[in-house]
């Protein structure tokens, strides 16, 4: 088997044998770079140098004995993690020089365990848009067909675990960002349960729905990821002290009179017959081995759509306030005054979808229009996971699709926004209640673009998610044997 | 004048707390420091950091909340407060809005038209702001980040009072309050504390209140009075013209003596204030309240009844004295260590109010202890050292604290009781001044002091005065 087929734990066991070294996966994954990024363009920046020498320091510890299940695995970075020394850009311009000075909390527990980072990966800009398109850095393509795009906001880092171009990589979803680019690209993809993994160092754009989360080549290396950057952050106020982290105990191949519901609302208009028709071949899948599968009502699904475009937006107006041109990042190099330099780096620094964001954000916001937009869409909230949490009351997953169709061709989608918008309907939800949320490929459409089925689980349940894909990967059996 | 007109003022009054570390991060709230020395990535704003509340603000903002009569909310939240300008590295800051942590206190204060109470809308918690440089000669500004994220509190007082008198009445209490719960030092000179001054005027009689204005730069007591007067005048001028008074920020210069607009309603901006998603709610458990319900220290007027009860030492030294919970403590200490109460009391009333106000320093600025002013007490008592000689060792003291024994004994400065050294030297000092003898001895009784005088000098004024005076009489 190649080197670049192997999943990330399958290399750093064969790393931890000496069968190979973290250095030759590294060199391995390079060439793969030099070769493929000109045509699918997965990263804003690849630090050659510096993975390197960091494969070859974590070599030399592993030699010395240090042991960890993904010592010495290249990974890539989702370029909105903060990464202390390398540029972190968000895709953006008003970020194009920016270097931080600390690493995100997500990013050094994987140095603890020994990773070897290679660069970052392209996204939407500031992580707003679904198909990364709206990166000031240029469009990543589908590795399985390059007329598509790879979906978004994490789509670099999807593509790039398709492509051979990492082991794995970390994405962060907040409306559906990692496991809709995971559908697109025929990857694992899991969105974990809100204060899991530390937002400390992530560039956030709607705090209360931010999450970071693996993107891998399967369920066991998925498991293993979510173990090593899953951790209470004291930095971060939202981090949450779990006791229950041991994501690979999940990894059983049992679904035994595990109880999944079918949302409906989940199989109605608008989704492709191609994606419903694998997704429900999945459920008989899993029915077949043993779960007890039924369709239930799952209340307003409709709602998730504007509430989540309501607060999404009001948290990154603010949140992307702080880039003004004064402390770092872009500044115009023609100004009258404090006001116009503002004015004109943040009108030249930020691209049309970010404007628009921030324009809808400090309109709901603002005096008079608060109670009726913001406030409400807050209440619409707390309803939607009152409704999940009724669901969970009668079964352990949800299982649905996670986006209406396969990956869309590059340029289709930003012709119309609201229709772009509407593509988010299966994965937005699950952020707006805060749960965890799984994709992973159950097939493929006649143009050949990977088809994603996605789990929900309740807060803290990622272990049912992971027991149920694990059992659904092995009945499938490989999946595509696509590239590298 | 025809009409008659009343004055109508509220309060905001931010406070800095004396927490070691900042709001929302582990950098140092230390006064002074290089630029941007006392900074991280949080007080400075940087993509991907994240606030944490610091408790012990909380602490000191339920504390005062407590001492102002307040309710505490058992459920707050953070709001933001978003505009851009460039002391803000956020470009929002982080403040309350929504549910602060204090709302419906009250305080009681006393001018001389009588006692009467000042109402406190609410309290809450806020960052400080950076601050800007302007350098006129490069053509530039520069910014300072060590005071983002100091903490502040705002309280904010509902429109209660009716003259400067009150107002500095109210500020005088909270300062008082907020001293002796340490939260605070509260120096409006040094902007630990600060006080913006919303004001109106109406006629006599009137239920509505007229337009308001608010008064910022008020950085005395002084400055508050004036600015008040003031503005309640050109108000008043207003209206006998026939104008409308605008709504609108103003600012006070106090060199001028007048204030300027800044700022009207119609300029106000829209601050879109949404609770901050980085922050969790704050809940308050009761054993949190309990805890510090039972650390309230005992206040002034509280602190002035067991005064006049237990001690017995004038209520003008009782007011001095718990003016300042430094000395009050000090005060406490002393007399807890043995020392008379009124000989404590005239010390602090006597050289310690003498030398502050020669080197321009406040109670709080007070480092002698209370065992060393209790030692030096004993020595006077013990008559070891004189009157004169201890106020010499207090002003050593005063300078830097030390053992006034120790002092006294490496600076040789204790009372010579040797009567047989002591009448050696008043033998001589007779015998090198026989003129004023003979003056004594002719009737002239006051030459007598210029012998005590030469005496004491020769003993280098470590003689027992009473019986140098015994010595010369017995001698002449």
């Amino acid at each position: 088997m190649g080197l670049l087929n192997r999943t990330a734990v399958e290399l750093a066991a064969a790393i931890r044998k000496g069968e190979v070294t973290a250095i030759e996966a590294t060199k391995a994954v390079l060439t793969q770079m030099e070769e493929k990024e000109d045509k699918y363009h997965c990263y804003v920046t690849v630090d050659k140098e510096g993975a390197l020498a960091r494969a070859q320091a974590v070599q030399k510890k592993i030699e010395e004995g240090f042991e960890s299940p993904l010592a010495g695995v290249p990974v890539a970075i989702k370029d909105n993690m903060c990464t202390e020394g390398m540029l972190t850009t968000c895709s953006s311009k008003i970020l194009g020089n920016f270097i931080p000075t600390f690493s995100s909390e997500a990013v050094l527990n994987l140095e603890r365990a020994g990773a070897v980072i290679l660069g970052k990966t392209n996204m939407d800009e500031f992580a707003m848009g679904s198909t990364t398109e709206t990166s000031a850095f240029g469009v990543t393509k589908n590795p399985w067909n390059t007329d598509h795009v790879p979906g978004g906001s994490s789509g670099g880092s999807a593509a790039a675990v398709a492509a051979g171009e990492c082991f794995y990589a970390l994405g962060s979803d907040t409306g559906g960002s990692i496991r809709q680019p995971a559908s697109f690209c025929g990857v694992v993809g899991l969105k974990p349960t809100y204060g899991t993994v530390s937002r400390y160092g992530l560039i956030a754009y709607g705090s209360s729905l931010d999450q970071i989360g693996p993107l891998c080549k399967d369920v066991t290396d998925c498991a293993t990821v979510m173990e090593v950057i899953s951790s209470y952050d004291e930095k971060d106020s939202t981090s949450i002290k779990r006791e229950d982290t041991d994501f690979t105990s999940a990894l059983k191949e049992d679904v035994k009179g595990m109880r999944i519901g079918l949302p409906r609302d989940y199989f109605g208009e608008g989704l492709d017959s191609e994606v419903k028709g694998a997704v429900l071949k999945a459920a008989e899948t899993l029915r077949e081995k043993g779960a007890v599968v039924e369709e239930f009502d799952l209340s307003l699904v409709e709602y998730a759509i504007p509430t989540y475009y309501t607060i999404a937006a009001a948290e990154a107006s603010s949140n992307l306030e702080r880039f003004d041109g004064i402390k770092y990042g872009y500044r115009t190099e023609n100004y009258e005054g404090l006001h116009n330099m503002y004015k004109k780096s943040r009108s030249e620094g930020f691209g049309p979808e970010v404007k628009r964001r921030i324009m809808l954000g400090s309109f709901v916001l603002s005096s008079g229009y608060y109670d009726a937009y913001y406030l409400k869409a807050l209440r619409v909230k707390a309803l939607i996971k009152k409704a999940f949490d009724e669901a969970f009351a009668k079964y352990d997953v949800i299982l649905g699709p996670v986006a209406p169709t396969t990956a869309p061709k590059l340029g289709e989608s930003l012709s119309d926004p609201i229709k772009m918008y509407l593509g988010d309907i299966y994965t937005i939800s699950i952020n707006l209640a805060g749960l965890p949320g799984l994709s992973m490929p159950c097939g493929m459409d006649f143009k050949g673009l990977p088809i994603g089925l996605q789990l929900i689980g309740d807060c803290f349940q990622e272990k049912k998610l992971i027991q149920t894909a694990y059992t659904y990967e092995k009945a499938r059996g490989v999946f595509g044997g696509k590239e590298a | 004048m025809a009409k008659q007109y009343e004055t109508v003022i509220g309060l905001e009054v931010h406070v800095e707390l004396a927490t070691k570390t900042k709001i929302f991060c582990g950098c140092s709230t230390a006064f002074g420091g290089e630029p941007n020395t006392h900074t991280c990535p949080v007080c400075t704003g940087m993509p991907g950091s994240l606030p944490v509340l610091n408790k012990q603000v909380l602490e000191y903002a339920v504390a005062v909340g407590l001492a102002t009569n307040c309710t505490i909310s058992r459920y707050c939240k953070f709001d933001r407060k978003n505009y851009f300008y460039p002391d803000n590295p956020q470009n929002y800051q982080i403040s309350q809005l929504y549910l602060p942590i204090c709302q419906n206190g009250r305080v009681e204060i006393e001018t001389e038209e009588g006692k009467k109470f000042v109402g406190i809308h609410e309290i809450h918690m806020e960052e400080d702001a950076g601050k800007l440089i302007h350098d006129e000669w490069d053509d530039c500004s520069l910014v300072d980040y060590n005071r983002s994220g100091v903490p502040l509190i705002e309280i904010v007082s509902e429109p209660d009072m009716r003259n400067a008198q009150e107002v500095i009445a109210y500020l005088e209490k909270l300062r008082m309050i907020i001293q002796y719960l340490g939260a605070s030092d509260c120096k409006l000179q040094e902007g630990s504390m600060r006080a913006d001054v919303n004001l109106s005027v109406r006629e006599a009689g009137a239920k509505e209140f007229g337009t308001r204005t608010e008064m910022k730069n008020l950085n005395s007591f002084r400055a508050i009075a004036r600015a008040i007067e003031g503005e309640r005048e050109r108000q008043i001028d207003l209206l006998e013209e026939g104008k409308k008074v605008v709504q609108e920020t103003r600012r006070w210069d106090d060199g001028k003596g007048e204030s300027y607009a800044m700022r009207s309603k119609e300029d106000a901006q829209d601050y879109r204030y949404f609770p901050d998603p980085d922050l969790v709610p704050v809940v308050l458990s009761d054993a949190f309240l309990a805890a510090i319900r039972e650390k309230q220290p005992e206040f002034r007027e509280d602190k002035m009844r067991r005064y006049k009860e237990e001690f017995d030492i004038p209520e003008y030294d009782i007011e001095i004295i718990t003016g300042s919970k430094h000395m009050a403590d000090i005060f406490e200490a002393t007399v807890a260590l043995g020392s008379q109460p009124k000989k404590v009391s005239n010390w602090l009333m006597g050289e310690t109010l003498r030398l502050l106000k020669e080197k321009g320093m406040d109670s709080e600025d007070v480092r002698f202890s209370p065992e060393n002013l209790a030692k030096l007490i004993s020595l006077v008592d013990a008559k070891a050292i004189n009157g004169s000689v201890a106020k010499e060792v207090f002003e050593a003291m005063f300078a830097q604290d030390m053992d006034p024994e120790k002092y006294v004994e490496e600076h040789g400065l204790k009372t010579v009781n040797d009567e047989g050294a002591l009448r050696r030297t008043v033998e001589e000092v007779l015998a090198k001044n026989p003129q004023s003898v003979e003056d004594y001895r002719n009737g002239k009784e006051k030459a007598i002091g210029f012998l005590v005088g030469q005496t004491m000098k020769a003993m280098k004024g470590k003689a027992d005065p009473g019986m140098v005076n015994k010595l010369l009489k017995e001698l002449l």
